[in-house]
């Protein structure tokens, strides 16, 4: 994997990667690229092995859900700073929906293959790196649940 | 507060003793003033207040048995005028009707206006004015007076009315206005107030004097000077009545139920509570109502009335999405703790006398004492 | 509080003329009114409401979302729901409301001076802080950053659109607008508007927080901004309830000791804090 330079400053100062130690962040930002995706283009579609995750630099990617002789949904966009992608660490590894770059994104992804060895060939990292993405998998509940009441829906005057 | 409305505070510094032939002077001077003279009646087994032509229009010789859901009209001493303590209602549907018009509008083709209607308002003498519901009105004051918006009809009604005080000599059954500290003596806010003394050997009236409006009819009836003792034995059939009170809110109620919104109370009284607005509707002091709008047939006139409304009612308070207290419970809280507690943040006093009114004609009997009473003993259970 | 309205009965409406009405969304319009009789100014404090009355139908609270600035028109926006909103917007130009106003508190915006200010609003939410905005925008070198944070259920719901993105091709302006639910065509942000406070470009430690929309969102939102780090102190919500008077008589309107038609309707988030978490109060 090539390293760009910058992306280890990067990693080092984003809150997601905030108290792992000197060791774990050089190995991490081993596993690390940039990748570039024009307006369109997808990150990843709906069933294909997830063996990466991403942070956005710039840009916004669409979740979305497919079905038959509609547009497709939206579920949510990932936008600037955010970290994308969780099915690479929850069996059976495959994406659950299509991650849609909406304009010019510039993302970082990290070798989830790589990564998922030296996570269980570490516990102590593998602990750090499931307690930060259960944070992110709960604040996208917490989310997707408010998305889901509809609050701003009529109802009676 | 408008100063006229607490014109009626100073202190008397006359009293005079009249006989009971003379409160039929009293009400036909009242008459002859001009006002529309109210007092107490016998109306369907209860005493209401209606208009009095005469002293003959009183319930003479009646006392009543009060309790948790009970009110009877009984045989009280023969000639007594003021055995009985308060009915079902209070001075508030006077001064606050039930029904009353806002305004009336017009319209024509996309114009509407509103309709100028000029109606002389009542000047009305309230004959039997217990302690307990001047103190009702004066809370009642300071409600529809709040500092930013005046009820002109409140104001102009309640500052043209005569009162002729009553100090009660008798504890109601569910009174408990000296834990309120608001009875049973009327200290002020009467124009002329009337202790019955009745002795052996003499039935007669102490009258005092409280403003000069009273003092003016006081001249007109006959009357004679009081004597030191008469004072005393006055005061002494009031003090009588103050020591003989059946129940007592307890202390700082106020904090206590600001403490206690998610007690497991709430949910037991709400058990028994029917939310039938009784309590509502007989307190002197509630003040909730509700607009209706009401058009023609030719859709051309359109008139807005205010109508009493209650808190109990489901969808008294309600946002986009429903009512807010949809429990029984929930809209128990409220009247309670608004009357005991919150009303404190609004207007600076308490909103209940001590009148007993909700605790006697409640159908289930609750008492507002004793849910009280309840939370302050098992404070802090969910 | 002023009222430029003085009658000798606060229940009797004055009479107001309808100057247009305009559909904003599918189930919500805007309607422009200016006095019947006399000209003369009405001058409000952004967040104040009035009590509009429909002849023969009713009357109800809706908030002014016009600019303070301008005494000449009174403009309101509100989503047709009931009995009485669906009259109101099926009338036309000419005809007669009847007006009761201004009531209630209104935004603090000259506390905000100096700091810099976040306003998190969804759905009709904009409405009442529209007149926040305009203040705001008129006397723009008095605050720091300003960011408007905007929620709506989908892009077709997204009120005064033209005006936010006039506003977000402000240099001086962070505007942020989300939706609920979208279809592939809708290249913004698809997400709840509180994940917008996260990442807002404001000082939490030198910040105004305004926030309206419905309770469930300023709830959550309150949630977030307190998440960042502002204290509830410098936070305002607007609550809603209804009201049969809009002056304190008729007591429908209630939360605890406040009435929310004039103690409110904006109230500081420290004031109210104990009693939002009481269910049923």
């Amino acid at each position: 994997m090539v390293q760009e330079i910058g992306l280890d400053q990067l990693i080092r100062e984003h809150p997601f990667f905030e108290g792992f130690d000197d060791a774990a962040l050089e190995l991490i930002a081993g596993c690390a690229a940039n990748e570039r995706f024009d307006a369109g283009q997808y990150v990843f579609r709906e069933g294909q092995p997830a063996d990466k995750f991403y942070m956005v630099r710039h840009g916004t990617v669409a979740l979305e859900v497919r079905a038959p002789g509609r547009d497709s949904i939206v579920l949510q966009t990932c936008d600037d700073g955010d970290v994308m992608g969780w099915s690479w660490l929850v069996p059976p590894f495959r994406w659950k929906w299509d991650a849609r770059a909406v304009k010019l994104c510039r993302l970082v992804s990290f070798d989830g293959i790589c990564l998922r060895g030296k996570l269980d060939a570490d516990p102590a990292l593998g602990y750090a790196m499931y307690k930060r993405f259960v944070r992110v998998i709960a604040e996208r509940l917490a989310h997707a649940r408010l998305q889901m009441l509809d609050m701003y829906g009529v109802g009676k005057e | 507060m408008t100063a006229k409305m607490t014109a009626k505070s100073s202190p008397s510094t006359e009293s005079f003793i009249i006989d009971p032939q003379s409160l039929d002077d009293l009400i036909h001077a009242l008459a002859a003033s001009g006002y529309q003279v109210i007092g107490p009646r016998k109306e369907d087994e209860a005493v209401v207040y209606a208009p009095l032509r005469s002293a003959g229009d009183l319930p003479v010789g009646y006392a009543d048995e009060q309790d948790g859901g009970k009110y009877r009209l009984v045989k009280g001493r023969d000639g007594v005028y003021f055995d009985y303590v308060v009915g079902p209602q209070s001075w508030k549907r006077y001064l606050f009707p039930p029904h009353q018009k806002i305004c009336q509008m017009r319209k024509q083709g996309k114009v509407f206006r509103i309709v100028e209607e000029t109606a002389e308002p009542p000047r009305y003498a309230f004959f039997g004015v217990r302690a307990c519901e001047i103190a009702a009105m004066k809370i009642q004051d300071r409600v529809f007076d709040n500092g930013a918006f005046v009820d002109p009809g409140y104001v102009t009604k309640r500052q043209a009315a005569f009162i002729v005080a009553v100090n009660c000599t008798r504890a109601g059954g569910t009174c408990f206005c000296t834990s309120m500290n608001t009875g049973p003596r009327a200290a002020d806010g009467f124009d002329l107030a009337l202790t019955e003394i009745v002795e052996k050997k003499r039935h007669v009236f102490l009258l005092e004097v409280g403003s000069p409006a009273g003092a003016e009819i006081a001249a007109k009836i006959p009357h004679r000077g009081a004597a030191a003792d008469d004072v005393k034995v006055a005061s002494a059939a009031v003090d009588k009545a103050a020591k003989s009170m059946g129940r007592q809110m307890v202390d700082e109620v106020g904090p206590l139920l600001k403490r206690n919104l998610e007690h497991a109370r709430w949910s037991e009284v709400a058990k028994r509570c029917l939310s039938c607005a009784n309590c509502t509707m007989v307190c002197p002091t509630c003040f909730c109502s509700t607009v209706e709008d009401v058009t023609d047939l030719t859709g051309s006139n359109a008139e807005r009335w205010r109508r009493w409304d209650s808190c109990f009612t489901m969808d008294f308070s309600y946002i986009h999405g429903g009512a807010v207290r949809r429990e029984t419970a929930s809209r128990y809280r409220q009247w309670m703790t608004h009357k005991l507690s919150s009303w404190f943040d609004q207007f600076n006093t308490s909103g209940c006398v001590g009148c007993g009114r909700c605790i006697t004609w409640c159908p289930v009997g609750i008492d507002i004492t004793e849910e009280a009473r309840a939370i302050r003993e098992s404070e802090g259970r969910r | 509080m002023d009222q430029a309205i003085a009658l000798k009965d606060p229940m009797v409406p004055a009479p107001f003329r309808i100057e247009r009405v305009r559909k904003e969304l599918s189930d919500t319009f805007t309607i422009d009114l200016v006095p019947a009789e006399r000209r003369r100014a009405f001058s409000f404090l952004p967040g104040q409401f009035n009590m509009l009355y429909v002849f023969g139908v009713g009357e109800i609270p809706v908030s002014i979302s016009g600019d303070p600035a301008d005494p000449e028109t009174i403009v309101h926006t509100t989503r047709a729901v009931g009995t009485v909103t669906n009259a109101m917007w099926k009338l036309g130009a000419g005809q007669t409301i009847g007006v009761r106003g201004p009531f209630g508190t209104s935004w603090p915006v000259e506390k905000a001076e100096g700091l810099d200010v976040v306003i998190v609003t969804g759905g009709i939410g904009l409405a009442p802080l529209r007149p926040a905005i305009y203040q705001i925008l008129s006397n723009r070198a008095a605050f720091g950053n300003v960011c408007i944070l905007y929620g709506a259920r989908t892009p077709e719901d997204i009120l005064y659109r033209k005006e936010l993105e006039k506003w977000r091709g402000q240099f001086d302006l962070q505007v942020d607008v989300t939706v609920d639910y979208a279809t592939g065509r809708w290249a913004g942000r698809v997400g709840v508007v509180t994940k917008l406070v996260g990442r807002g470009g404001f000082d939490p430690h030198q910040t105004v927080a305004l926030v309206c929309g419905p309770e469930i969102m300023m709830r959550f939102a309150v949630e977030a901004l307190a998440e960042r780090g502002v204290p509830n102190e410098r936070i305002y919500v607007s609550l809603e309830r209804n009201m049969k008077c809009g002056i304190g008589f008729c007591g429908h309107c209630q939360l605890g000791g406040d009435f929310v038609c004039k103690d409110g309707p904006i109230f500081g988030y420290d004031q109210i804090a104990d009693r939002f978490s009481i269910q049923e109060l």
